[in-house]
């Protein structure tokens, strides 16, 4: 089977061709770096996305979070239910763990700025 | 009594932080950064999603983590950053009239200055979509900024009229945050945003993009009750019949964002009227001598990469300007956007025969596949660069020696590409 899709590994977007073969890239064309045939072989076996959102502090002043790596696909909605139950006590400061593991998905979530209050 | 400084940058976002950082680094001493906002960092705080430095760098940060690496290294150069502190004005012998809660109103003279104010986003007002006034209506960014930095979630059933960078970005925010975005509406027959946006921002989740349609009523009285979506022709006249009702509590525009220039004026720097920026040379200053722009109020860009280094390059001559006193004349050439070409940064070259590259950046009119870029110098060939694809919402950026630039106006076009 040949899927086409548009790689997000960076502003380019290139447009990949990917022979698959079950749930395996055989090949990948049309990417112009090794994100992309990295992205196309996640993409056609594990998709994975990176998760950006904010934690509410005690004082109700939202700090910016990110999933330390990418989590699958299907689990970004669980992350960002695991995310938005959670309170933070401020000062936070930029890469303090906020979860450790974030609905059961092995990945940490960090913040992503220093929030004073 | 008078207060003075070497360096005055407006602005205190990616482009002011990089600027002043290249200035410090080419020996200028007595800088400062004036910010409005409490804290350093500009529109990068409320940009909480990665894709930020892959060019610079590379790896993939979030905003706030990308402004973070900058204001630790103004920090760690000890250059003076005023927040809270609003400049009003600035007079052609760059006399700068700034406000704070601490030290009240004063004017600043400084020998040079960089303008980094950034932009703003075209609101309701100057997009003439018919219908009532209720609330619910937002742009974009003034969305990111409630939700990302206010924590507040400004409705549940979403619509989004326009297809920039900020409103992908809000579809997949809202739905996250647990709003419901039925769709994305362009105007255009192309998208506003980056292709990685369609894919990651609406793909992801289901959210139709509607290419060629526009929102034509607005129903509601005191809350937005709904929005009527029509197709429109080749001129973007809605085509009758084609309208479609969506109920909905909340519309975000995302409809172009316009470079921040009321200082601008009031220092008599002239504008170009296809960036709504100033009109700069290769050294990114002004038609005001000592006075240089970059960054989003220059002319907008998609990526804070490119703010950064064009920054970091109007800092450099800014810098230059203060330590040789001045920049000297030396004869110009023009840069004139020909065929496909809509605008170009800078307008005019220095002729010279340093050994430098020269930077031209520019935005296509329309969608190119497999055409060619080709910049001419005096009706000669001095560059020409085959791309796959070009499209309007992605700027474009090629680099000339300045050696092989002759006297004769600099030429930019979209050629065929011979087999």
């Amino acid at each position: 089977m040949t899927r086409s899709m548009i790689c997000i590994g960076c502003p380019m977007g290139c447009e990949l061709t990917v022979e698959v073969e079950g749930s395996r890239a055989v090949s990948v064309t049309g990417n112009t770096c090794g994100i992309g045939k990295k992205y196309a072989e996640t993409e056609v076996s594990a998709p994975t996305r990176m998760v950006t959102t904010t934690v509410l502090s005690d004082g109700g002043v939202p700090v910016p979070v990110k999933t330390k790596t990418a989590v699958p696909k299907d689990r970004v909605f669980d992350v960002v239910r695991a995310v938005k139950a959670r309170r933070v006590a401020l000062p936070v400061g930029m890469g303090d763990v906020v979860l450790d593991d974030a609905a059961a998905t092995g990945v940490p979530v960090i913040a992503t700025m220093a929030v004073t209050g | 009594m008078d207060e003075r400084v070497s360096l005055a940058i407006i602005g205190g976002g990616p482009a002011g932080l990089a600027a002043a950082a290249a200035a410090r680094e080419r020996g200028v001493e007595d800088i400062v950064v004036f910010e409005r906002d409490t804290r350093l960092g500009g529109i990068l705080n409320q940009c909480i999603h990665n894709g930020f430095g892959l060019h610079t760098f590379k790896e993939e940060l979030t905003g706030p983590e990308y402004a973070g690496r900058y204001i630790e290294k103004v920090r760690q150069l000890g250059i003076c950053c005023e927040t809270g502190s609003m400049a009003l004005s600035i007079s052609p012998d760059r006399e700068i009239t700034v406000v704070s809660r601490e030290k009240g109103l004063r004017v600043v003279r400084a020998d040079a200055i960089v303008l980094a104010m950034g932009c703003r986003e075209r609101p309701r007002g100057a997009l003439n979509i018919p219908g009532t006034r209720p609330q619910g209506i937002y742009t974009a960014g003034t969305a990111q900024k409630l939700v990302n930095c206010m924590g507040i979630i400004p409705g549940r059933e979403v619509v989004i009229l326009g297809s920039g960078d900020i409103g992908l970005i809000m579809a997949r925010r809202m739905t996250l945050e647990g709003a419901h975005v039925q769709v994305v509406a362009e105007l255009m027959p192309y998208s506003g945003g980056l292709k990685r946006n369609i894919v990651q921002c609406l793909d992801d989740f289901g959210i139709p993009l509607k290419l060629s349609h526009t929102v034509v009523d607005i129903r509601g009285r005191r809350r937005l009750e709904g929005v009527t979506i029509a197709q429109v022709d080749r001129t973007g006249a809605p085509i009758p019949g084609t309208g479609i009702d969506y109920p909905c509590d909340t519309l975000l525009l995302s409809c172009g964002l316009i470079p921040e220039n009321e200082l601008s004026l009031t220092a008599g720097v002239a504008l170009n009227g296809a960036t709504n920026g100033p009109l700069v040379d290769d050294r990114l200053q002004t038609s005001v001598p000592g006075i240089f722009a970059c960054g989003n109020a220059l002319h907008v860009h998609d990526l804070v990469d490119f703010v950064s280094e064009e920054a970091g390059r109007a800092g450099t001559h800014a810098a230059e300007y203060i330590l040789n006193g001045g920049h000297g004349a030396g004869p110009c050439v023009r840069v004139m956007p020909g065929e496909g070409i809509r605008y170009t940064v800078p307008t005019t070259v220095h002729l010279g025969d340093g050994d430098d590259q020269v930077r031209l950046r520019f935005r296509v009119r329309d969608v190119y596949k497999g055409r060619a870029i080709r910049v001419t110098s005096g009706g000669e060939a001095v560059l020409l660069k085959k791309r796959r694809i070009m499209v309007p919402s992605e700027m474009e950026d090629v680099a000339i020696d300045r050696r092989r630039i002759v006297d004769g106006d600099l030429r930019v076009e979209i050629v065929e590409v011979e087999p």
